[in-house]
């Protein structure tokens, strides 16, 4: 069975023979216009051993409700724009296999925490990526006129291989309980940016970059509890990352 | 590598950034690196000091008035029992300190909270290191009923 944006869950009778199930999805509705708070509701569906939970909402919002909102662009876990935090937990909706979670219980499916939910399951996004953006996530060079290519060794490129997976979902940075409780802090995913340009041969922002994050919201406030390492739907050792800005910190300054 | 001017990307700055310019300093650096520290030596002191009152001779037979004034009587266990004070002091502190920034959101009530908390921290410091260096078991004008057996006889 192919699933795809423009056909989706519309089976055929005979779906190959994969299952099918009963499940019911629980989600966290918030309509600005109406609400004064967020509520559940909870929706039953026939749903396939090949679906995701993208699928089920899908589903909804086609069949159902179709007043459901929520982000996804590319629903093949590339654009990073459908995390959400399903089971208590933050993934992105197009990798989450319904078969994986139990279904004898209800699916809860919440926006990601510590943003302002604006609709449903779409939060405002602005201060996650007022974060990236004050770590100043581009190349800084000096010279302005590049005549030749920046080379770089296979090992030199490695040092910074996993943070460049990133693609800036705010799963990470919105399982941070630090993050939840402290809107100052810069989050982990600003982190893994800064590292990305941090540990890049090429980059010559390191400096400026870490004493950004020496900031008092910078990395210090890290509890390493790994929940953005458990969150990354990239598989980035997020905590690992923010230890090794730590470390450089540490060692260029004591 | 030398802190370089970088002229300013084409995208407006996020408004956060300004007040991250004030206070460029390392303390939070060097508070995190404190704990660290701090924790290590407190591992060996604290387990050091269990071992030695519960376990050692008679174990935690043995451990009575007599006992502390005995240990407080040499100067290496006044130096390790002020070294577990200070330590353990600034170290709890420092993570309640880390606590309340976490927590407490609204500035009037952050700050009487870290005011109360320094001011503990300082009270339990300060008196802690007075009674470790100036503890006498056999004070020379107290009842003589009140006495160890241990003191002689005035």
């Amino acid at each position: 069975m192919t699933v795809t944006t423009e056909a989706p869950v519309k089976e055929t009778p005979d779906a190959g023979g994969v299952p099918s199930f009963q499940v019911t999805m629980r989600l966290r509705r918030f309509n600005p216009e109406s609400d004064t708070e967020p509520r559940w509701e909870d929706h039953t569906l026939t749903m396939h051993g090949t679906d995701r939970v993208l699928d089920a909402l899908h589903k909804i919002k086609w069949e159902i409700d179709g007043s459901l909102t929520f982000r996804r662009s590319c629903a093949h876990g590339i654009c990073g724009s459908d995390a959400m935090r399903i089971n208590g937990r933050n993934r992105l909706a197009c990798k989450t296999l319904l078969k994986d979670l139990p279904l004898d219980k209800p699916i809860s499916v919440e926006p990601i925490k510590g943003l302002a939910v604006m609709k449903d399951l779409v939060v405002d996004m602005e201060p996650f990526y007022a974060a990236y953006k004050s770590i100043m996530p581009f190349l800084i060079t000096t010279g302005n006129d590049p005549s030749r290519e920046r080379r770089q060794s296979p090992e030199e490129r490695e040092r910074f291989d996993d943070t460049t997976k990133c693609i800036l979902c705010a799963a990470c940075t919105t399982s941070c309980p630090v993050y939840w409780s402290d809107g100052q802090y810069f989050g982990p995913q600003a982190i893994v940016g800064a590292h990305r340009f941090i540990f890049d041969s090429r980059d010559e922002g390191a400096e400026e970059r870490l004493e950004i994050l020496n900031d008092r919201e910078g990395v210090w406030r890290c509890r390493t509890t790994f929940n953005c390492t458990d969150a990354c739907p990239r598989g980035i050792e997020v905590t690992k990352a923010i230890q090794e800005v730590k470390q450089a910190l540490l060692f260029r300054r004591v | 590598m030398a802190a370089t001017t970088i002229a300013a990307p084409r995208s407006p700055r996020s408004p956060r950034s300004p007040r991250r310019m004030r206070g460029r300093t390392n303390t939070e650096l060097y508070a995190w690196l404190f704990m660290r520290v701090s924790g290590v030596l407190l591992m060996v002191l604290v387990f050091g000091h269990l071992f030695v009152n519960l376990m050692v001779g008679e174990g935690i037979n043995a451990l009575d008035f007599a006992f502390v004034a005995g240990k407080w009587a040499d100067p290496f266990w006044q130096v390790w029992d002020l070294l577990m004070l200070w330590l353990a002091m600034i170290h709890g502190s420092n993570g309640l300190r880390t606590i309340i920034n976490d927590y407490a959101e609204r500035d009037q009530l952050r700050m009487w909270l870290k005011v109360g908390l320094y001011t503990a921290a300082a009270i339990t410091i300060v008196l802690g290191t007075l009674v470790i260096f100036t503890f006498d078991p056999c004070p020379a004008d107290a009842a003589a009923e009140l006495l160890p057996s241990f003191c002689p006889a005035p």
